[in-house]
């Protein structure tokens, strides 16, 4: 249980680690938020889980199950509360006319 | 009907969130529950009546939730990959398609799991014309493709 735990926490940090290198990597506003919004949504989820899973690695009692049951509603909170945040800051940069770095709209 | 629901969905959270099970604390939160109830009824559940096809669409979002983690997985090991890679090959553009999802709820659901997925963002939807900014050609042509729209109508019976 425990080597489990370990395996999802440390790819979750590798996703973690590669949303905070796109950040510095990408060219424009809207390719950040591609890197942080989303690395965050996979790597938060492995990592709770990892956590959820170590958490129970003491033997299976109502309160452990409960603390982990918690832990999950923070990754379902995390996995609604992201993409609406990402959406609203994504749409007020299109409003303020932000431009995108590549202008190509495509019509298909 | 609805009264009932919320209750039951109020009362399992306070059991979960609480976690003493004794006489006290459980009849406090039957009080608690009742007024929650009584003050919020109409938010949570706007309709007044279920039918079975709620249900069915209840089980078919249940059913679509592994498969949207699935790609969610998929498409940001390719984010990663396009992060580590030294020459970086992302080609962001703007794209605009026309749905066919008629109802506020597909609607949402479609955008909101278009934005979970990495590498596609929904900016705005204006008239039944989704605006995504997509980070590379890949996953722009796995949205064009139309597998989840698909699946979306499917959940919400219009298709």
């Amino acid at each position: 249980m425990s080597i489990l735990a370990i395996i999802f926490i440390l790819t979750g940090v590798f996703f973690f680690t590669t949303a905070t290198i796109g950040l510095l990597r990408f060219p424009d506003f809207y390719c950040r938020m591609q890197a942080t919004g989303k690395g965050d949504t996979l790597g938060a989820l492995l990592s709770l889980t990892g956590l959820a899973l170590y958490n129970l690695h003491h033997g299976f009692s109502l309160p452990t199950i409960l603390v982990s049951i918690k832990i999950m509603f923070i990754a379902i909170f995390i996995f609604v509360a992201n993409p609406t945040s990402t959406h609203a800051i994504t749409k007020s940069g299109l409003d303020c006319g932000v431009e995108p770095f590549t202008k190509e709209e495509v019509i298909r | 009907m609805r009264y009932i629901i919320t209750f039951l969905l109020l009362f399992l959270n306070w059991v979960i969130w609480s976690g003493m099970l004794d006489a006290f604390h459980l009849s406090l939160g039957v009080i608690s529950c009742i007024l929650v109830t009584y003050m919020t009824h109409d938010i949570l559940f706007k309709r007044e009546k279920f039918s079975s096809k709620h249900i069915v669409e209840v089980i078919r979002f249940i059913k679509y939730i592994p498969w949207l983690l699935y790609q969610i997985f998929l498409s940001n090991i390719h984010v990663a990959s396009l992060v580590l890679n030294p020459k970086m090959p992302i080609k962001p553009e703007l794209i605009r398609f026309k749905t066919k999802l008629k109802k506020d709820i597909s609607l949402t659901t479609f955008a909101n799991s278009i934005t979970l997925t990495p590498g596609t963002i929904t900016a705005d939807i204006i008239e039944g014309e989704f605006y995504v900014h997509a980070l590379s050609k890949k996953v722009a042509d796995d949205l064009l493709a139309g597998e989840m729209e698909n699946r979306v109508a499917h959940i919400f019976m219009e298709d």
